[in-house]
C-alpha cells in the first residue's frame, strides 16, 4: 500500500478542483446558514438537518461514488500499467472521494454553527458531524463496490440508487412490518439489533437520542438510551458505522484485485 | 368569590364576640413567654400573638383557640427537628401568617405537616415559608380556607419519602392563590374538595405532579404555572372542572402530561399554554371538555385522545411545532376539531374568508402506529414513516375519517 | 529462451509457413496463454516471444485478442492459464516488473482537473526516483505551454501526445504501444514514429498494435498475427510477405484472414 498517499495527493488535487464538490459543500452551507436565520438554536437546526443528512448524504455518495471509478477507468487501466500494486490504487482511489465528500459535508454544516452559534451546539452537532462524514465513507465504499460489481454502467447506476433506497427507505418498511407483525413479543432487543445492521437507521436514532425527543420513544426509548448511552453501546455503534465502511471496501478491494481490465 | 365572601362572613361573625377582650401576646426567647405553646395556653379567642425573631423548637403546637391570629417577624422559624406536626390548628378562624417552618420529619404512617388544619372553618395560612416539610399546608375536613403568598420549598428526595406542599382533603371552598411550591411530591394535591379556586400559583420541579385532584368538582384554575414536574399535571374523577390561562411547560419524561384528564367531564380548559411537554393533554374516559383557545408549541404529542372520550369539542387551538398534534387509538373518534391553527397545515385559503379550503387532518398514519404498536416510535422521522404520512395524508385510509378540522384557521390570535 | 514460432494447423488449404529459428534474446516470453470471458474465449493457448530491441507488432482482425494479449502482459488481465515472462520476471502478482514497460494506451484520460504537469509529476512520484527522463517528446510536440493548463481544456489529439510522453518519459526497455499515431495529426505520427524507431536503435524493444498497415510496415520487424484467439502467424515482417506472396502487407494480412476464415 506504499504508493496510497502518493495517489490519494493527486486524487484529492482533482476532486477538490471539481465544482461538484464546491456545490455540494455549498449545499450544506447554505442550508444550515438559512436554518439558522429562521430563528433555529443550535440544537434545532441539528434536528432539522437530521433528514437531510440521512437521506442526501448517502445517497450524494454513493451516486458521486459510482460514477467517480466508472469516470476514472481508462485512468485507472493507465496507473495499473505503472509500478503500482491494486491495494494501493483502490484505497488511494476511495481516500480521494471519501475525504473530499465527508470534508465537504462537515465544513458545510460546521461553518455557519461557527458563525452562529459560536460552536456552541454540544454533543448534537459532535454526532451529527459524526454521522454524516461515517455515513460518507460507509456509502463511498459501497460506491466502490457497485462499481467493481458491475462492469456495465447503466447496471451499475441502477444497483447504486436500489442500495441508497434499501437503505435509506425499504428497511425501514421491513422494521415497520416487523413491529406490526410481532408486537405481542417484547421487541426492542431485537429491534435494537435491526437499528444496528442499517448504518442510516444507526445514524438517525443516535441523532434522535441527543435531542429529549428520546423521552417520546417511552419503554423502547429507555432501552435504546440505556445501551446507547453505555461505553458498550456507543462502542458498538461506532464500530458498527466503521464496519459499513470497512466491509464493503474489502470486499470490493478483493473483487478489485482480481478484475480483468 | 363566594369563598372569600364566606370566609369574611365567617370571621365577621367571630369579631363581636372577641373584640372586646383581644389582647397582643408576644413569643420571645427568654421571656416569661418563650414559646409559641406556652402563648397558646394562656390566649383567648381573638388573641393576636406576635412570634419575635428566633428559632423556636417545639413538640407539635396544638392551636385550639379560635378566632387567634399568629403572626411571625420575620426571622421567626419553626424547626420541627423532624419530628411530627408542627402547626396543629383543630379551632376555627385562625390566620397563621409570616412563620418560616423547617424539618418536617418523614413518616410512613400520618401526614405530618408544617401546618395543618384539621376540621376547622374560616382557617387563613398566608406569607409562610415553608422548608424541607414532609407535607407543607394540609386540610383535613376544613371549610372558608385561604391560602396564601406561601412558599414551600420541599427537600426533593423521592416520591415516597416526601409529601405534598400544598394537600386538601376533604374540604370545600377554598381560595389558594398566589402560593409558590418545589420540591415535593405534588406541589398541590386536592382529594374531595368543592368549590375551591386556585389562582396565580407558581408549582414547580415536583416529584410528582405540579397539581393532582381527584374527586374534586366544581373547582376552577386560573394563571398558575405548572413546570417541570416530574409526571406534569394529572386530574381524575372530576366533573366541573375550569381550567383558564394556566402554563404547563417543560413537563418531559416517558410518564409525563402537560395535562392528564382522566374521567373529567363537563369541563373547560381554555387559553392555556402547552409548551414543550412529552404530551400536552392526554385524555381518557373524559367526555364533554371544551378545549379552546389554547396553545399547543413544541410539545411531543399535543393532543392524544383516547377513543373512550366522547364529545369533546378543540376549537380556536394553535398547534405549533408539535411531533405530533393529535394522536388517538381507535378510527372512529367523536371528539370535533374546528377552527383551529395547525402549523403543519399547507393548504390555501383562495376566498380570503381566514379558513383554509381544504380540511386538515391533524392524526399522522404513524401517531396511529405507534398508539398501537409502541415500539414503532423508533422509526420517528424516518424518511419511510414521512412517505407513509404524506401518502395517508392524500388518501386517507386508516386514520380516523371523523377526526377531520373543516375550517382550519388561516392565522391564529389569541 | 526459445520460443518456436507458431503454424496455422488449420485449414489444410491455408499457406505453408515454414518454421523460422531466430536466435534473439527475449524480453516477453509469453507460454500456452489461455482467457476467457464467461464462456468467450478469447485467447487459446498463445505461445509467443518478442525480442529485445525489435519492434514486434501484434496485428489482427477485431476481436481477435491483441488488447487481451498485450493487458495481459502489462498485468491488467489475468490469464486462466499459461505463463508470461517479462524481463526476466513471471508476471502474477508482481507489480515491480512494470518499472520496466511504458505504455501507451489507444486514448489518454487523465484526471480532468489536474494540469498535464501534475499529471507527469504524479507519474514521476509513483515511479520514484529514475534515471534522467526522457523528455524529448515534449520538446518535439511543443507540449510545454500547454502543461499548465488542466486536462479537461486539452484536445483529445493533445491528451494522445501527453499520453505518449508518459510512455516514452521512463526510457523503459519495453514499449507497449496500443495504437499509437491514432488520434495523432500526421505530424505527430511523424514525429512518433521517428522516436520508436529512435528507441529500437538504443536497444528499446517496442511491441505494438495498429490498424494501419503501411504504418506496420514502416516500424515492424515482426509480426505476430492473431486470429480467434490464435496465433497464425509470428516471424519475420519480411517472411510474411514473402511466404504469402504478397509485396503489401496488407495483402499478406489479407490472405492470412481469409486462410483463417475458410
Amino acid at each position: 500500500m506504499k504508493s496510497t498517499g502518493k495517489i490519494l495527493r493527486y486524487q484529492l488535487r482533482d476532486v477538490i478542483r471539481g465544482r461538484w464538490i464546491l456545490v455540494y459543500t455549498l449545499v450544506f452551507l447554505l442550508m444550515t446558514d438559512v436554518l439558522f436565520r429562521f430563528g433555529g438554536s443550535g440544537d434545532r437546526v441539528v434536528l432539522s438537518l437530521m433528514n437531510v443528512v440521512l437521506l442526501l448524504v448517502p445517497l450524494v455518495s454513493i451516486i458521486f461514488g459510482t460514477m467517480y471509478l466508472y469516470h476514472a477507468r481508462e485512468f485507472i487501466v493507465m496507473l495499473l500499467a505503472q509500478p503500482v500494486d491494486r491495494t494501493s490504487l483502490f484505497l488511494g482511489l476511495y481516500g480521494g472521494m471519501a475525504i473530499p465528500l465527508a470534508g465537504g459535508y462537515a465544513v458545510g454544516v460546521g461553518l455557519p454553527f461557527l458563525w452562529h452559534a459560536g460552536g456552541g451546539a454540544g454533543s448534537a452537532l459532535g454526532v451529527l458531524l459524526l454521522t454524516g462524514v461515517l455515513l460518507t465513507c460507509a456509502f463511498t465504499a459501497l460506491a466502490f463496490l457497485v462499481a467493481v460489481l458491475f462492469e456495465d454502467r447503466a447496471k451499475g447506476f441502477g444497483a447504486a440508487v436500489l442500495v441508497w433506497l434499501l437503505a435509506a427507505v425499504v428497511y425501514d418498511g421491513i422494521v415497520l412490518m416487523v413491529v406490526t407483525t410481532l408486537w405481542r413479543y417484547p421487541l426492542e432487543r431485537p429491534l435494537l439489533a435491526l437499528t444496528m445492521l442499517n448504518p442510516i437507521d444507526l445514524g438517525r436514532v443516535l441523532l434522535l437520542l441527543q435531542f429529549d425527543i428520546a423521552a417520546l420513544m417511552g419503554y423502547t426509548g429507555a432501552i435504546f438510551n440505556r445501551f446507547f448511552g453505555s461505553a458498550v453501546g456507543k462502542g458498538l455503534a461506532l464500530t458498527v458505522l466503521v464496519a459499513w465502511s470497512v466491509l464493503p471496501l474489502l470486499v470490493g478491494l478483493r473483487r478489485f484485485r482480481m478484475k480483468d481490465f | 368569590m363566594s369563598l372569600a365572601v364566606t370566609s369574611s362572613v365567617c370571621l365577621g361573625l367571630l369579631i363581636p364576640f372577641t373584640v372586646g377582650m383581644a389582647q397582643d401576646i408576644v413569643v420571645q426567647e427568654g421571656t416569661s413567654v418563650p414559646t409559641l405553646g406556652a402563648a397558646i395556653l394562656s390566649a383567648r379567642p381573638g388573641d393576636h400573638i406576635v412570634v419575635r425573631r428566633g428559632v423556636y423548637r417545639e413538640p407539635t403546637i396544638v392551636i385550639d383557640v379560635p378566632g387567634i391570629t399568629i403572626e411571625g417577624d420575620s426571622g421567626a422559624v419553626f424547626d420541627g427537628e423532624d419530628a411530627e406536626d408542627v402547626l396543629l390548628v383543630t379551632a376555627d378562624s385562625v390566620t397563621i401568617r409570616g412563620l418560616t417552618i423547617r424539618h418536617v420529619a418523614t413518616s410512613y404512617i400520618d401526614d405530618r405537616a408544617a401546618i395543618k388544619f384539621q376540621e376547622v372553618t374560616g382557617c387563613v395560612a398566608e406569607h409562610n415559608r415553608i422548608e424541607d416539610a414532609f407535607f407543607g399546608i394540609y386540610l383535613a375536613k376544613s371549610t372558608d380556607c385561604t391560602i396564601r403568598h406561601n412558599v414551600a420549598i420541599g427537600r426533593k428526595t423521592t416520591e415516597t419519602k416526601s409529601g405534598n406542599a400544598i394537600h386538601l382533603w376533604n374540604s370545600r371552598d377554598v381560595l389558594v392563590e398566589d402560593n409558590t411550591v418545589s420540591g415535593h411530591r405534588d406541589g398541590i394535591y386536592f382529594e374531595f374538595v368543592t368549590g375551591a379556586m386556585v389562582r396565580r400559583n407558581v408549582s414547580t420541579d415536583n416529584l410528582r405532579y405540579g397539581l393532582h385532584f381527584m374527586f374534586s368538582h366544581n373547582c376552577e384554575y386560573w394563571d398558575n404555572v405548572f413546570a417541570r414536574n416530574g409526571a406534569g399535571v394529572a386530574v381524575m374523577y372530576t366533573k366541573g372542572v375550569t381550567m383558564v390561562g394556566n402554563r404547563f411547560e417543560e413537563n418531559w419524561g416517558s410518564a409525563a402530561f402537560g395535562l392528564l384528564l382522566k374521567d373529567i367531564t363537563d369541563s373547560r380548559v381554555e387559553d392555556n399554554v402547552f409548551r414543550g411537554n412529552s404530551t400536552a393533554i392526554h385524555a381518557e374516559g373524559s367526555d364533554r371538555i371544551i378545549v379552546k383557545g389554547n396553545e399547543f408549541i413544541a410539545n411531543g404529542w399535543a393532543v392524544k385522545i383516547m377513543a373512550n372520550s366522547i364529545d369533546n369539542e378543540f376549537t380556536r387551538n394553535r398547534f405549533v411545532g408539535n411531533a405530533f398534534d393529535v394522536s388517538t387509538n381507535s378510527r372512529s373518534s367523536s371528539s370535533r376539531f374546528s377552527e383551529n391553527y395547525w402549523g403543519a397545515y399547507q393548504g390555501y385559503d383562495l376566498d380570503r374568508d381566514g379558513y383554509g379550503d381544504v380540511p386538515f387532518r391533524p392524526v399522522r398514519l404513524f401517531a396511529l402506529l405507534v398508539e398501537q404498536y409502541p415500539p414503532a416510535i423508533i422509526l420517528m422521522r424516518s424518511a419511510f414513516v414521512d412517505m407513509i404520512d404524506l401518502a395517508e395524508r392524500v388518501v386517507p385510509i386508516l386514520t380516523p375519517e371523523t377526526l377531520v378540522d373543516e375550517h382550519p384557521l388561516m392565522e391564529w390570535r389569541q | 529462451m526459445t520460443s518456436p514460432e507458431r503454424l496455422p494447423l488449420e485449414p489444410p488449404d491455408a499457406p505453408a509457413i515454414p518454421r523460422l529459428v531466430t536466435s534473439t534474446a527475449a524480453i516477453v516470453e509469453v507460454t500456452d496463454l489461455g482467457k476467457s470471458f464467461g464462456g468467450l474465449t478469447v485467447l487459446d493457448g498463445v505461445s509467443t516471444s518478442f525480442a529485445v530491441a525489435r519492434i514486434t507488432a501484434v496485428v489482427g482482425p477485431n476481436a481477435a485478442g491483441k488488447s487481451t494479449l498485450i493487458k495481459a502482459i502489462l498485468g491488467l488481465v489475468r490469464p486462466d492459464r499459461g505463463r508470461i515472462v517479462v524481463n526476466g520476471h513471471v508476471v502474477t502478482r508482481d507489480w515491480d516488473y512494470r518499472r520496466g514497460i511504458g505504455y501507451m494506451p489507444q486514448a489518454g484520460h487523465f484526471p480532468e482537473n489536474l494540469t498535464g504537469r501534475e499529471v507527469l509529476s504524479m507519474l514521476k512520484h509513483l515511479r520514484g526516483p529514475s534515471a534522467e527522463l526522457d523528455e524529448e517528446l515534449l520538446d518535439a510536440f511543443a507540449l510545454r505551454p500547454e502543461l499548465d493548463k488542466q486536462v479537461r481544456t486539452l484536445s483529445g489529439g493533445t491528451r494522445q501526445k501527453l499520453n505518449a510522453v508518459i510512455a516514452f518519459l521512463f526510457r523503459p526497455p519495453l514499449l507497449i504501444l496500443d495504437e499509437p499515431t491514432a488520434g495523432l495529426d500526421p505530424v505527430a505520427s511523424g514525429i512518433i514514429k521517428d522516436k520508436i524507431l529512435r528507441c529500437r536503435e538504443s536497444g528499446t524493444s517496442v511491441v505494438l498494435t495498429s490498424h494501419i498497415m503501411s504504418e506496420i510496415e514502416e516500424l515492424a520487424d515482426s509480426v505476430v498475427f492473431l486470429l480467434e484467439g490464435r496465433i497464425r502467424f509470428d516471424g519475420p515482417r519480411l517472411d510474411l510477405q514473402r511466404l504469402t506472396g504478397h509485396q503489401s502487407l496488407e495483402r499478406a494480412i489479407a490472405v492470412l484472414m481469409q486462410g483463417g476464415a475458410s
